[in-house]
């Protein structure tokens, strides 16, 4: 039907996916931040590749150097070098894979949980989802960082433990936006239509609801990964990081916290790193929620 | 009034019940060993590690245990793995340094959030507020140990702050004055840092809150009868943000507790979140529950009395 219709103005897409993404790029905070995103999830995929090829470039990150240790930034070693005569660009490119997978897959751990979780809850509500709802709440209590240090500790810190915790920790959010929206989609008529049509509860849910609530879920999605990243790089800081030789933005600051006073580079660098990787997630969410909340096209 | 507050109790029982869960089987569902000296040391006897087991209940199925540590935390007579102590008592003494941390935090939270996120909203969409908001999301994206480390170098030569603990070592004041004013000046810098994220969550919050009030239909009825911008602002539309004011208390205390478990390691903080860094290192499981289910527990009664406030300031919310 929509094919036969008349064309529609020229500069306004048909879809509402078409008019955000319009309203997105017209927000140039928000497309500079996406493109720093890009560029480090290259970056991230490009010194992950080396890695595994055994391309030591800029250098190779774990070769240890005694004769250049503690060196300050110079012609060689562009950010300086560690302790042990390590090149702290080098360490810092190779870690950078660290964080981003960390902060995708725990993201990815988590929206599991939450949309199923949110969604049997709103949608089948009654004592389902009043319980549910309690146990996020009880969940939503504890201190979420000392919740997943305790966890990783105990279970003991690999990259698989650390981005299981962290995504079965911080689901609760999702749980209850996904509920929010289905409380009020299952109400919509095209809902009632197909219940009417006798179409079955999870059909409904995934099929019908579920791609109607997608545009919040994408933005929860992205706000979440810098809360991932930067729970890694405590975890690192504290030692319950991805182990060592590994880099991790994290543990680079923290093996340098010794040198604080000789060595400003061994904090200064890797701390950037997380800080800007975070900002332009973050960034870019918020742009994304801008886009995609048709409330603020009023403003 | 009264029907509420004993409603909320019940329903805080209830979340308590799924908090004290949750904690336990944290600590006891992961594998590892509850041994302080690890599962295959040679040099403890079969002997040692059995008392060990029955002291602490390890014998026992798992649901029995949780009720025994229940009782035993509720009795005061849960002791700690590692000195044997009663873990309430070492809670107890972590708590009063704990709460100075956390409310200075919060209460810096709250006051440069609302003034951050008051100064976005009135410029709402221009420069300032686009400004504004990246710098908040700069303070968000901060590494607190980062900054931390960055901060007390910095300060460390320039204005001799203090860096560890939370009193002058080897000083003993004798003038409550001299104690407080020392003890204000040691948690200072801790706190600002803690407070850093909470400040631009909360600035976030009041700025969204301000613009959707700015939106109501009193508003337009103020500006119609010709009042100036700023007594539209400042006297009609800024009252209503006393609500995320409070709403940020229950929103921001858990995230703050998180936060100080590292700001409190990096800066020899005596409170509860070192004491938790300490309990992880040891495997020290019944401090490690405990200190779950306290925490969450003071996070439960900072919700309570937020819920009760919005009562007493904004007459449009009746609690039955």
């Amino acid at each position: 039907m929509i094919t036969t219709a008349p064309e529609p103005i020229a500069t306004v897409p048909a879809t509402p996916g078409g008019r955000a993404w319009r309203r997105f790029r017209a927000n140039k905070v928000g497309v500079t931040a996406m493109a720093m995103v890009i560029v480090l999830a290259v970056v991230a995929l490009v010194f992950f590749v080396f890695d595994r090829l055994g391309i030591p470039f800029p250098m190779d990150p774990d070769a240890t150097n005694l004769e250049r240790k503690l060196l300050p930034p110079n012609a060689i070693n562009w950010l300086g070098t560690d302790n042990l005569g390590r090149d702290v660009l080098s360490r810092l490119l190779n870690g950078a894979y660290i964080s981003l997978t960390v902060g995708f897959v725990a993201v990815f751990v988590s929206l599991f949980i939450g949309v199923i979780v949110g969604a049997v809850s709103g949608y089948f509500g009654k004592w389902i989802d009043n319980l549910i709802m309690r146990a996020v709440d009880a969940l939503m209590c504890f201190p979420t960082f000392f919740l997943i240090l305790t966890a990783v500790a105990l279970l003991g810190p690999s990259i698989f433990n650390i981005i299981f915790v962290i995504g079965l920790v911080s689901w609760t959010g999702t749980a209850r936006l996904v509920r929010a929206e289905f409380l009020t989609l299952r109400e919509s008529s095209y809902v009632q239509a197909a219940r009417a049509l006798g179409q079955r509860g999870w059909k409904i849910i995934f099929r019908h609801i579920l791609p109607n609530a997608a545009a919040p879920i994408l933005v929860t999605a992205v706000l979440g990964v810098p809360e991932a990243i930067l729970a890694e790089a405590g975890l690192s800081f504290l030692g319950f990081g991805v182990q060592p030789p590994q880099a991790t933005w994290g543990n680079i600051i923290a093996d340098g916290k010794t040198y604080i006073l000789d060595a400003w580079w061994l904090i200064l660098f890797p701390g950037l790193a997380i800080l800007l990787a975070a900002l332009s997630f973050y960034l870019t969410g918020d742009a994304l929620r801008q886009a995609v909340e048709t409330r603020s096209e009023r403003q | 009034m009264t029907s509420f507050i004993i409603r909320r109790l019940l329903v805080s029982f209830v979340l308590l019940f799924f908090i004290s869960i949750i904690s336990f089987f944290i600590v006891t569902l992961t594998p590892g060993s509850p041994y302080p000296w690890g599962e295959l040391n040679p040099k403890v006897s079969e002997e040692v590690k059995r008392v060990f087991r029955e002291k602490f209940h390890l014998d026992r199925p798992l649901p029995e245990q949780y009720a025994l540590i229940m009782r035993d935390l509720f009795t005061g007579n849960l002791r700690s793995i590692k000195d044997e102590r009663p873990v309430l008592e070492k809670i107890a003494e972590r708590l009063p340094a704990t709460l100075v941390l956390n409310i200075s935090a919060l209460a810096l939270s709250l006051s440069f959030g609302l003034l951050l996120g008051i100064y976005g909203a009135r410029h709402a969409g221009r420069p300032p507020d686009v400004i504004t908001s990246i710098i908040a999301f700069i303070f968000i994206a901060l590494p607190g140990f980062w900054i931390s480390y960055l901060v007390a170098i910095a300060l460390v030569d320039w204005a001799a702050v203090p860096i560890l603990g939370t009193h002058t070592i080897g000083v003993a004041f004798t003038n409550g004055a001299q104690i407080f004013l020392d003890g204000w000046w040691h948690v200072m810098m801790p706190a600002s840092i803690l407070a850093i994220g909470g400040i631009a969550v909360q600035s976030r919050f009041v700025r969204a809150s301000m613009i959707e009030t700015l939106r109501e239909d009193y508003i337009r009825t103020a500006r119609a009868k010709g009042l100036d911008e700023n007594t539209v602002f400042y006297r009609h539309a800024l009252r209503n943000s006393i609500r995320p004011l409070i709403t940020g208390i229950g929103m921001l205390l858990p995230a703050l507790i998180s936060g100080a478990v590292i700001i409190e390691n990096i800066f020899a903080y005596p409170g509860m979140g070192r004491l938790g860094y300490e309990a992880v290192l040891e495997r020290d499981y019944p401090t490690l529950v405990a200190l779950n289910f306290v925490t969450a527990a003071l996070v439960l009664l900072g919700n309570l009395v937020a819920d009760m406030l919005y009562a007493v300031v904004d007459p449009r919310v009746r609690l039955e």
